[in-house]
């Protein structure tokens, strides 16, 4: 697709400061925690402690006895109304999930599911009132391996026949896009195996998760702590059978997401039925010891791969056999990330021959789902390192192989093995540009002179190129996998009487800056003030249409709707402005907010056309008095945003500690709206890229507890833990949108995590060591060199 | 109910005499009892620093204190930095830096900022990213808040028409970090 782009006006590009600024920095927030409503009850959750357990008998006397107590709801009380919590994905026909009930009534499957709330008039007064809830517990086998989970020996649910709940699979011979990955096995000159681990994160957003629920009134209205307010409302309908129209919820300001507010929580569900039986408004804020325990979690692979290859390092297939937990339970789209990961295994690269299986498997754990990047940052590690082990294998440089392998910009559009196709790209200057400010060369001298005197600490320069799939997602693709929903958006832009404007996204914001940008956009397509300009989101009344924000598609799906919608109005207003005017329409131009008939200074402007909408004294015939527009935006393909990462690390070989001591990266995210927005999001998805590659993971003993439930164990890396980025960008238009963006949330996160762990294993192969497993501490790289020193005398 | 104790607390320039139990955590009476929700709570185990004030010009993790440890103490929170309609310059250079996206860490990064400053007004980068260790944030991958200090140290000006030239000047100083 080849649209005439008019992208002259001067606000796109510009470093605009935000407009959400203003009331975060003065400590005017509406976060849903600050939320009170007269009359409000306060919730409090009974937890299991077991991780796999029946419920034989729940006494709550003394819990409703306790002061301030209003009423202990347990799993059986709540029963008929309750429904069960919703999965969106079902990948396969024939996949297997336990039935979910908000409030467990039979059987607890995690440590911290919910087996009884308390409703209170204080929170102190829920907390405590929880202690004294009895609940009788009949203990039973838990399952936490996945290798383990899959033999069935022990069930995660006694309800099931088998820990497996699906198995996807996409094999390029049959699908046509490629060979047959049995051959390239059988036929290829070097062929290097390896199984890799994707340890479980947790999102670790700042702001806990919090809900608020008011019944009173025509309506129930919910304000939470959520991404998806939209299909959080839909959502809570279905599962709770009460009609959309009397549900509203509304998303304040929103403290972090980052996949882990994409969801339908328990905790939500309990607020509107608690709310409901009171009659009064209730609130849930979780802990963070909560937010830990039972918030989704993300990652948790076991990724085990085959790559084949001539000796002169041509790439000729690619074999993924995937172990992905799924926790407990199945939720929003718990089984799908995976399966979207499946897509971007191939990479950048071009091999014939590609074969990904996955098997989604059930575990006594919470259950996994969205988590920055979502299935790609698995994917990516995973061909990356597999890539840096080729080069290893061949004796190769790193780069080298990669360019051997890579798309030639020459060679777009592109349809890859896994059947995407890839619109544009440029991985030579992406690469060229990273390598020069890196000052590749000079490192690898350092890297030779420490390893030659055997320095104590050594370098290692950790290479990776990323491309994913962004803007999700073109309804019909969706369709085809099987997802519920489609992957549109949706804007309206409305021409106040003053001339101001308003636009209203679907695309709902936590931090992204969306009020900005849209203002942007708007202000530059109408040629009003980039001021004049307000956007509204996060109210399933005020944004009546929306799916919501995840997977980088703010921009490329929501801002191409706003985009529609405001040339809807020009369209209209050209009409109107040409009636005023006592012009002819095809005389006339518009430019700066104004039309003007060609080759005159008689012009109309934005303001004066809004005006005489609103009085409405002197319309063309047939024209309805209003400037309003919407306009629904379903992209034809993904975008693919591109770079190169390139991590110099410092290991040091006596005590196992890491170090970045240099990080550059350069990213390829087509046309830029707002660059200072821009470099903030890129900044961020390093932190957390660069977080699990060394510092993040949820650790579990045998019976099933989270060791790691406090920020005290669970270690979100601090100012001090992170490196100074060095950042670039080079530009190449996507074409699959009018605007040329590719959306950019998520590269830093996919891109940072392998240029780290490949830095860090460079550094220490040549002194023997095979592998490190994520997150790096120093303890497990001291091991790994203990255990390579082993491995050397013995031989 | 166990019984209460009666503080006087000056927050933010007002005076404040209340009844509060004992176990009440500071955090907890600024935020329900006194409606000061600009200061925001992460964790439970002190480790955030979303709940940063000041207790008599220092700071403090407001969750890590009982109401009645703040009596006859002097209590600012970021809802008293700005002063007569006008930003603190702390406050303006995280705006100018980008160095908050959303905003939750951002009252007690700027309350920890201030007082970092107080106690080292010309920080280098390593002692700005050591002097917010307490202090932790998921969205910003930490540069532009230190850029954002860094700035208030070295005494960048930011004037509030001609946001342009503003503009360069911060892209300045966000690549000038180092
Ligand atoms: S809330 Fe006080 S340190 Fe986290
Ligand atoms: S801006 Fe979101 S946590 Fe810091």
């Amino acid at each position: 697709m080849t649209a005439t782009v008019e992208r002259g006006g001067a606000e796109i590009g510009k470093a605009r400061l935000r407009k959400e600024d203003a009331h975060l920095i003065t400590g005017r927030s509406r976060y849903t925690d600050n939320m009170v409503l007269p009359g409000m009850l306060h919730l409090a959750m009974v937890r299991s402690p077991y991780a796999h357990a029946k419920i034989t008998a729940i006494d709550v006397s003394a819990a409703k006895a306790s002061p301030g107590v209003f009423a202990v709801l347990t799993g059986a009380d709540v029963a008929d109304e309750q429904g069960s919590l919703p999965n969106a994905w079902p990948v396969t026909p024939d996949q297997k999930a336990p039935n979910h009930p908000a409030i467990a009534v039979e059987e607890v499957a995690f440590s911290g599911e919910i087996v009884a709330v308390v409703i209170a008039r204080s929170v102190a007064a829920a907390r405590d009132a929880v202690e004294l809830v009895d609940v009788d517990y009949e203990e039973l086998a838990v399952v936490m391996d996945l290798e383990e989970a899959l033999t069935d020996n022990v069930l995660a649910h006694t309800t099931l026949a088998s820990n497996k709940s699906a198995t996807w699979v996409f094999d390029s011979a049959e699908a046509g896009t490629g060979s047959s990955i049995a051959d390239a096995l059988l036929n290829s000159d070097v062929v290097v195996e390896r199984t890799l681990y994707q340890q479980r994160l947790i999102p670790a957003f700042m702001e806990p998760r919090s809900t608020v629920v008011d019944p009173t009134g025509e309506q129930i209205t919910m304000w939470s702590a959520t991404q998806i307010p939209h299909i959080l409302r839909l959502m809570l309908a279905l599962t709770l059978g009460i009609p959309e129209s009397k549900v509203r919820v509304i998303a304040p300001d929103v403290g972090g997401g980052f996949g882990g507010k994409l969801q339908v929580t328990p905790e939500e569900v309990i607020t509107v039925l608690a709310a409901r039986r009171m009659g009064k408004p209730c609130k849930f804020t979780e802990t963070r010891s909560e937010s830990l325990q039972v918030g989704h979690h993300g990652r948790a692979q076991v990724q085990r791969l085959k790559i084949s290859a001539t000796k002169e390092g041509i790439v000729t297939g690619l074999d993924v056999n995937l172990l992905a937990d799924m926790g407990a339970y199945l939720g929003l789209i718990t089984s799908g990330i995976p399966v979207l990961g499946a897509f971007m295994y191939n990479s950048i690269y071009k091999f014939p021959a590609y074969r990904f299986e996955c098997n989604n498997i059930f575990t006594n754990k919470p259950w996994t789902d969205a988590y920055r990047g979502a299935g790609r940052p698995e994917a990516t590690f995973a061909i990356e390192r597999m890539m840096d082990e080729l080069a290893t294998e061949l004796n190769m440089d790193p780069l080298e192989l990669r360019e051997k392998n890579w798309i030639k910009h020459s060679e777009f559009p592109f349809t890859t093995v896994a059947g995407l196709e890839y619109d544009t790209g440029n991985y030579e200057a992406a690469t060229a540009k990273a390598v020069e400010m890196f000052d590749y060369q000079g490192l690898r001298a350092e890297q030779k002179r420490r390893r030659d005197a055997k320095e104590t600490v050594q370098l290692g320069i950790g290479v990776s190129t990323f491309t994913e799939m962004c803007g999700l997602a073109p309804s019909r693709v969706l369709g085809s996998l099987n997802y519920a929903a489609g992957g549109w958006e949706h804007a309206q832009v409305r021409v106040l009487p003053t001339g101001n404007v308003e636009v209203v996204t679907g695309s709902s914001a936590h931090g992204q800056g969306h009020e900005t940008a849209w203002s942007q956009l708007v202000a530059d397509r109408l040629g009003v003030p980039f001021e004049n300009v307000e956007v509204l989101h996060g109210d399933t009344q005020v944004s009546q249409r929306g799916l919501d924000t995840y997977g980088s598609r703010s921009l490329t799906v929501g801002g191409m709707a706003v985009l529609a919608a405001a040339d809807k109005v020009i369209e209209k207003a050209k009409v109107i402005a040409a009636h005023l005017m006592e012009a002819n329409e095809d005389d006339l131009e518009f430019a700066s907010g104004a039309f003007t008939v060609k080759g005159t200074e008689h012009s109309t402007s934005f303001g004066e056309i809004a005006f005489a909408v609103f009085s409405a004294h002197n319309m063309p015939e047939g024209v309805e008095p209003n400037l309003d527009s919407e306009a629904t935006f379903d992209p034809v393909n993904f975008s693919y945003p591109h770079g190169t990462h390139l991590a110099a690390m410092e290991v040091d070989t006596e005590t196992g500690a890491v170090s970045v001591l240099k990080y550059v990266c350069v990213d390829d995210i087509g046309v830029v709206v707002n660059p200072m927005l821009v470099e903030g999001q890129v900044h961020g998805g390093l932190a957390q890229g660069i977080a699990q590659a060394l510092y993040e993971e949820a650790v579990y003993d045998d019976a099933g507890t989270l060791v790691s439930g406090s920020f005290v164990d669970y270690l979100v890396p601090s100012a001090p833990d992170l490196p100074h980025y060095i950042t670039a960008r080079t530009t190449t238009p996507a074409t699959s949108n009018q605007l040329g963006a590719k959306g950019v949330g998520e590269a830093g996160t996919i891109a940072s995590t392998p240029a780290i762990v490949n830095g860090v294993l460079d550094a220490i192969r040549h002194l023997g060591v095979k592998d490190v497993k994520m997150p790096c501490t120093p303890s497990r790289v001291w091991h790994a060199l203990q255990e390579a020193k082993t491995v050397e005398g013995v031989q | 109910m166990a019984s209460s104790k009666t503080i006087t607390v000056d927050v933010d320039g007002v005076t404040y005499t209340d009844d509060v139990e004992p176990r009440l955590l500071l955090v907890q009476y600024l935020r329900e009892r006194l409606g000061k929700t600009g200061t925001l709570i992460g964790c439970d185990t002190t480790n955030c620093g979303a709940c940063t004030v000041h207790l008599d010009g220092v700071s403090v993790k407001s969750c890590t204190m009982f109401a009645v440890q703040a009596d006859g103490h002097q209590v600012t929170t970021i809802e008293g930095m700005a002063q007569n309609g006008k930003l603190a310059p702390l406050q303006e250079a995280f705006h100018q830096c980008h160095a908050l996206q959303c905003g939750f860490c951002t009252p007690g990064m700027i309350m920890q900022s201030a007082s970092l400053l107080k106690e080292n007004p010309h920080p280098t980068e390593t002692e700005i990213r050591d002097g917010l260790e307490g202090n932790l944030c998921r969205c910003t991958g930490y540069q532009n808040i230190v850029a954002a200090v860094k700035s208030v140290a070295d005494g960048v000006q930011y004037n509030d028409s001609g946001i342009s030239a503003n503009v360069d000047l911060v892209e300045d100083q966000r690549a000038g970090v180092s």
